[in-house]
């Protein structure tokens, strides 16, 4: 039985009905009177120079009211590191992908803007163009950005401990090759937004984002407006998974637009120009080197690390930091290297998804731990067991678990699945397997280096005293977070959960990072939590002057003022209440003092009552070159085991069953929790068995379509069992953490650990198609001669 | 070309003149300002744009409005009644099947048009009615454990 009065339940989701019913308002459904609209010009040629833009005819075309191409502006480079501004808002002189913007128009509607797009004449002059990562590193390779030879963006080499040396003491050592392929998110709602400038020189742009405070300063940048006249408003967000988590050029050319002709503009992708704007997750080529003793006990790994990283940088500096800082653990290790490179390539630029960095990088990795507890003839669970990490220990490379139960997960899923029971006496054909995850709750330090809180909420309570509301710039993408903020304040405050709302997603409210690295919960929780402890201690305070009672002797629960050995007459501040709210139908007529007279008192006596919060983490993680990626307050922790049935004539995969378990420290929204879990499973089933964006040799997407690039139907995910795991998490509000993204981190090896189980070949390529599987069995069955 | 049409949408007929090229996506969202049916792919591949025609799904980005004339038009604004969530709405609340909630408009009408034919479905029913509706989110589980729970209350 929870000891909360709010927290820790299913509580309903705050905007359930509002989306159940269509009333729900996205970017999309918003109009403004004298609106354009603004298409883009995209590049048809994966590497050219520009040798010229003639706008002559689209600009004249009946209707148009701009055109815009980067000669019109001064350029500022941007990009999400700042080590990596390397995007600009529209192509200078050339262009590095087939889909990269050249330039934009704005006319009175769509039709038109479509045409003069089409009239506007490019002159390219086609260079050599590379789409494969280790050929743009080969010397003589074309160059796609002149300040970075052989197309290397990033590179990072790290070692903790002494990896040749612990490979000397090792029983078993394994290495192999591990594969996945370039992902769409394939989010629901195609990229859109409104710009609106004002006369007064003030911009706003409402957005599908997931981070309204990075889009806010990018815009600033670049178009060169003071922040605070530039304001982003996240309306509800279709999902992001990433993405939609750093500013596109669809955000700032709307910006542009609407300056340029003091009108609104509403712009937007078409589901092809989301799979060319990609910022999803990379092609990672990783080899693992990983040394064992006789026993299972994990000495030392190296893991290197190619990523085909597009024409652009996005996210990725994180993202080669994070294939190699996300394995320090759950395990043990006291050894490890890492050796990624980050490279350019005439594709969309890759970016951040669910699970950043982790997810190839833990795929690749368990599946080598299966292999090596086979060959060792131990039991995968067991071998886990023997290496895991529990709540207080440090990772090789300084991440510290300040909560961990991970061995927990694992012990709830054996149990849970049989798994002794199955593992290795299944029929063939059927197949188990298990794999484990963790990730950061919230990443450690902001994009950009800064000493500015990650989050600041207000809570205000309305001059009644009936209303909380929570004021926060983070953003609600579908996973919850106005929710669990509403529920936070609500605990924290004494007040029933349907007496607070949220306000959130707007920059002019607070800052807030927003939704990315699966920090909310835990740092604008945190915030949340202090601004609404802060707003009670304000009520308390006026309550104990006017009956002269301790602050510390009254407390607050479901809205009601309760007295702790004293019985103080309130009946003056009732009969005052009750006054002041002649003719209303909501007034306390008997029992205990409530919540709602004693804030109309604080507010009749101090002006409105308005608590804030803040949080930013204190200083983490080692002083060694990119130490601060994969830093984090806490980590959640995952284990999974998937069940399989593959049809050894066809290779076909069916997924019967995942049993998961989650660490996600106290469980704000239990419903919620499960939902990020069983999402998780389904992104990364896709991942794992059919998802892949192809390409032809001109580096143009061949499937650029939600028909084409298959995300799971309803018909292809298996029932989940979920287990919620709670660790107490010192450093997160209430002891929470995270859940988003350290849930999808086993899903793919558990598959296909579960595949190797009923089929005894291993894929090591992604996705693991029928085909594949039927190709490594007949290979397996008639080995080709050598 | 413009012509002139009556689409009957939620038991109210609306007189309109609207070019023939555009979809009845196009013409819910943007001339009636009836955007709870969404646009995710307009090209009928994600199920998001999915209202009732004659009580069965379509995707309405494949449809011209001009076709949907006189057929009768379900979007999800005609769901509710008198103020009060339909019981497939009030269930996507109570069992967490919304999430974004960008598919939710698309999956309860198709939902709805599944438990009509067939009042109490088994999961395996739900999941092939549901199949065309694409979701990013929930693993679907929620959703089918919603309509589940709506098919066994009949």
């Amino acid at each position: 039985m929870s000891t909360y009065s709010v927290i820790n339940s299913r509580a309903p989701r705050l905007d359930g009905p509002d989306k159940a019913t269509g009333q729900a308002v996205y970017t999309d459904d918003l109009h403004f009177p004298d609106m354009l609209y603004g298409v883009l010009l995209q590049s048809p040629l994966a590497h050219a120079r520009i040798l010229n833009i003639d706008t002559t005819k689209a600009a004249g075309l009946p209707g148009v009211k701009a055109v815009l191409t980067a000669k019109d502006m001064e350029v500022i480079p941007y990009g999400v590191s700042p080590a990596r501004y390397d995007e600009t808002i529209l192509a200078v002189d050339k262009v590095r992908y087939l889909g990269d913007e050249v330039a934009a128009v704005a006319a009175g509607d769509w039709e038109t803007a479509y045409e003069a797009a089409d009239l506007i004449q490019v002159d390219y002059d086609e260079l050599p163009a590379v789409f494969d990562p280790y050929e743009a590193m080969a010397e003589g390779a074309p160059v796609i950005h002149e300040a970075y030879p052989r197309n290397i963006c990033a590179e990072v080499h790290q070692e903790f401990g002494d990896v040749e040396a612990a490979f000397a003491d090792c029983d078993l050592i394994h290495e192999h090759r591990f594969v996945n392929k370039r992902q769409d998110a394939a989010f629901l709602e195609p990229n859109n937004c409104v710009a609106v400038y004002d006369r007064n020189g003030y911009l706003t742009l409402y957005s599908s984002t997931q981070t309204p405070h990075y889009v806010q300063r990018t815009i600033a940048m670049v178009l060169k407006i003071p922040v605070g006249r530039v304001r982003v408003i996240k309306s509800y967000v279709g999902g992001g998974f990433g993405p939609k988590a750093s500013a596109s050029t669809l955000e700032l050319v709307s910006c542009a637009l609407a300056i340029k002709t003091g009108r609104p503009v509403k712009m937007r992708f078409s589901r092809e120009q989301v799979f060319l704007h990609s910022r999803a997750r990379h092609q990672f080529f990783h080899t693992f080197k990983t040394g064992v003793k006789k026993d299972g006990t994990l000495l030392a790994l190296h893991n290197t690390c190619v990523l085909e990283g597009g024409a652009y940088s996005s996210f990725g500096i994180a993202t080669v930091y994070y294939a190699g800082s996300l394995l320090g653990g759950p395990y043990k290790l006291p050894n490890m290297k890492y050796d990624g490179y980050r490279v350019y390539t005439n594709r969309p630029a890759c970016g951040a998804q669910r699970g950043h960095g982790g997810v190839a990088a833990r795929a690749g990795f368990e599946q080598q731990l299966d292999m090596i507890a086979e060959k060792l003839g131990l039991d995968p669970v067991e071998l886990r067991l023997k290496n895991i990490m529990e709540t207080g220990d440090t990772t090789c490379n300084e991440l510290n678990m300040s909560s961990l139960g991970m061995k927990e997960c694992i012990e709830a899923i054996r149990d849970q699945s049989d798994w002794k029971k199955k593992k290795g006496r299944l029929p063939k054909g059927k197949g188990i397997g298990m794999a484990c995850g963790f990730f950061v709750s919230g990443a450690g330090y902001p994009i950009y280096r800064s000493d500015t809180y990650h989050a600041t909420v207000v809570v205000k309570i309305s001059e009644d005293g009936g209303t909380i509301q929570v004021r926060t710039g983070s953003a609600e993408i579908g996973q919850g977070s106005d929710t669990a903020m509403a529920m936070i304040a609500a605990e924290a405050l004494g007040v029933p959960y349907e007496e607070v709302t949220v306000v959130s997603g707007d920059t002019d409210l607070s800052v807030d990072l927003g939704a990315y690295s699966s920090r909310q919960t835990l740092m604008t929780g945190h915030a949340t939590k202090e601004a609404a402890e802060d707003a009670k201690r304000q009520v308390l305070e006026v309550l104990s002057e006017q009956l002269n009672v301790p602050a510390e002797k009254i407390s607050l629960r479901g809205g009601l003022v309760f007295f702790e050995g004293v019985s103080p007459d309130f009946e003056t501040i009732r009969i005052e209440y009750m006054k002041e709210h002649r003719g209303w139908t909501d007034s306390p007529k008997e029992g205990d003092l409530t919540f709602k007279e004693a804030a109309r008192l604080a507010y009749i006596k101090r002006g409105t009552i308005v608590g804030t919060g803040k949080y930013k983490p204190p200083k983490l993680g080692g002083s060694f070159k990119g130490a601060a990626v994969g830093t984090s307050p806490a980590y959640g922790c995952s284990a999974q085991i998937a069940e399989v049935t593959v049809d050894l004539e066809t290779g076909e995969v069916t997924v019967d069953k995942v049993t998961d378990a989650h660490d996600c420290g106290l469980a704000i929204n239990r419903t919620s929790v499960e939902g990020q879990m069983e999402g998780s499973v389904s992104m990364g089933l896709g991942e794992a068995l059919f998802e892949e964006v192809k390409f032809d040799d001109q580096g143009k997407i061949i499937n650029a379509s939600l028909a084409e690039y298959k995300i799971p139907t309803a018909l292809d995910v298996p029932p989940v069992e979920s287990i919620i795991i709670e660790s107490h998490e010192p450093n997160g509000p209430y002891g929470a953490k995270e859940v988003g993204e350290g849930a999808i981190m086993p899903t793919i090896p558990a598959l296909i650990n579960a595949i190797h189980d009923a089929t005894g070949v291993r894929i090591t390529e992604l996705p693991v198609t029928s085909e594949r599987i039927w190709r490594a069995l007949k290979e397996k069955n008639n080995p080709s001669p050598a | 070309m413009k012509k002139m049409i009556t689409l009957k949408i939620n038991d109210r007929e609306y007189d309109l003149v609207t070019e023939v090229n555009r979809t009845l996506t196009q013409v819910l969202r943007e001339d009636l300002g009836l955007t709870g049916t969404k646009q995710g792919c307009e090209t009928g591949d994600c199920g998001s744009c999915t209202v009732l025609l004659d009580g069965k799904p379509v995707n309405s980005c494949l449809l011209l409005a001009v076709e949907a004339e006189g057929q009768e038009i379900r979007t999800i604004e005609g769901l509710s009644e008198d103020g009060k969530l339909h019981p497939l709405q009030q269930a996507f609340v109570e069992h967490g099947a919304i999430q974004c909630g960008f598919c939710s408009p698309g999956m309860i009408l198709s939902a709805k048009a599944l438990l009509d034919q067939n009042a109490s479905p088994d999961s395996k029913e739900i999941r092939t009615a549901l199949s065309g509706n694409l979701c990013r989110c929930t693993g679907y589980q929620k959703i089918i454990e919603a309509v589940e729970s709506v098919g066994k209350k009949v």
